[in-house]
């Protein structure tokens, strides 16, 4: 019924089967939707949240993919400024999920900030001095990139295109994209590293704050690193993970490889910095202040074990995996390593914002104990279910995987 | 928040901070009317030029 709208030369599903697909979708999306509008409408005591924990799985979870995300500008950039040519087979895709990513930062923070009638506040009474402002620019300008990135992918659907002007201003876009992806990356320099900055200047909490160059905090660096070594993993995740839904291949392996190859590089230069960066603060920084490092993992389940997790599990073996040829071209462990990286920038922006705010900083603070409610787990997971409802409407009627046609002729 | 609002200050921190903002706003609006303008160009031309990827 709709095979007019589906690109030339590829094969879809029925449409009844992809309109149960996306009906199955919908039913914990709906869920989600009742969490949020609980929060929107009962206020924020729906959820777990207390003044211990003000940032909690809603605020880790941005973090963790607004990181994801960055796979859109980085391969925006290794495609049009780097001028790495093979990501042009690619860089379509990175489009769509960093659309997904920062869609969802922006629909948690709406949901978060629990009065999002005043969400233009942060525009109009923007606190100069504040990070988190310049993250809220930063994101909200680089929401409205990607969708400028797009539209021409949209304007590209056969049958938009049979129309001049769409068509038109499509190929002016695309003309442009090299200036546009520079934008991208400006933005995106600046709020992945910001948002290392806030726990890095916070002096009052031992276990956050660290030294580092000018105003910036090392976490600002740090950030900007692990975003984008995991960026590209979570790119080839997501690009496997639609090949085994779509039973084809859509992406050349040498391709997959170049993205798999760069992040397992960054990957690895993250690690040497990051284990650098904690011997330092535990040397040095914390320990000029008065607090041991023991003091930070002593209360369970914030032990030890989450930064051998961190660095060792979920840090280098996926470099090694990554960085290794033989493990690179085996299909199931790139799966493992991009999925370990991927979860890996997760712990980390979990533990720099809820553990954080976990560890008592005065002799006579207690430790309370955090566990998100199902409202919190619901509304977290709701761009989940919506990014794979955006990704299977763009897969089926838009002209995303130019390769697909060649690997799959009919 | 514009210069003419109760809360602006003439210091650098809010020239630097918000002039970036409204600079990237300049620059994405620009880059729209650019491609809009040209696309309308083309359009009234009948100039039909294949994508680029």
């Amino acid at each position: 019924m709709d095979s007019a709208l589906i690109p030339e030369g590829v094969k879809r599903c029925p449409l009844k089967w992809f309109a149960v697909w996306i009906g199955i979708l919908n039913v914990p999306l709906m869920v989600g939707v009742v969490g949020a509008l609980l929060c929107w409408g009962l206020a924020l005591n729906q959820t777990n949240m207390n003044n211990n924990y003000p940032f909690a799985l809603w605020i880790a979870a941005d973090l963790g993919v607004i990181a994801l995300g960055a796979g859109a500008f980085f391969t925006g950039f290794l495609r049009y400024i780097v001028k790495i040519d093979e990501l042009n087979n690619i860089v379509n895709f990175t489009v769509v999920i960093g659309v997904i990513c920062y869609a969802a930062a922006l629909g948690i923070l709406a949901i978060d900030i629990g009065q999002p009638l005043r969400g233009w506040f942060i525009f109009w009474h923007a606190n100069v001095h504040s990070m988190l402002t310049e993250v809220a620019f930063c994101i909200s300008c680089y929401f409205m990139v990607l969708c400028i990135e797009y539209v021409p992918l949209i304007l590209e659907n056969r049958q938009i295109d049979k129309f001049r002007f769409p068509h038109a201003f499509s190929h002016r876009l695309h003309e442009m994209m090299p200036a546009i992806a520079a934008v991208g990356v400006f933005l995106s320099f600046f709020h992945q590293g910001s948002l290392g900055g806030v726990p890095g200047v916070l002096y009052g909490r031992p276990f956050a704050y660290r030294e580092g160059f000018l105003v910036w905090p090392w976490t600002f660096f740090l950030f900007i690193l692990s975003a984008i070594a995991c960026g590209p993993c979570f790119t080839i995740l997501i690009t496997k993970i639609t090949e085994k839904f779509a039973r084809k291949q859509l992406v050349k392996r040498n391709v997959i490889d170049i993205l798999a190859r760069i992040s397992g590089w960054l990957l690895a230069g993250y690690l040497v910095l990051k284990i650098l960066d904690t011997v330092y603060w535990v040397s040095s920084t914390a320990a000029n202040v008065g607090a041991p490092a023991g003091s930070f993992y002593a209360n369970e389940p914030f032990g030890v074990w989450v930064l051998i997790t961190e660095v060792g599990i979920l840090g280098v073996i996926p470099a090694i995996i990554l960085l290794t040829k033989r493990a690179r071209e085996n299909q199931p462990l790139l799966m493992l390593a991009c999925l370990l990286n991927c979860t890996g920038i997760f712990m980390n922006r979990w533990i720099m914002t809820v553990q954080s705010l976990a560890v008592p900083v005065m002799p006579f603070d207690k430790f309370f104990s955090y566990h998100p409610n199902w409202v919190e787990w619901a509304t977290t997971l709701m761009p989940l279910w919506a990014g794979a409802i955006v990704i299977s409407l763009s897969y089926r009627y838009l002209p995303i995987f130019p390769q697909e046609k060649e690997l799959n002729p009919l | 928040m514009f210069p003419f609002a109760f809360e602006w200050a003439n210091d650098p921190v809010h020239f630097v901070f918000m002039g970036s903002l409204y600079a990237v706003l300049v620059v994405l609006f620009i880059f729209m009317n650019y491609c809009g303008i040209r696309a309308t160009l083309d359009w009234l031309c009948k100039k039909d030029e294949p994508h680029h990827h």
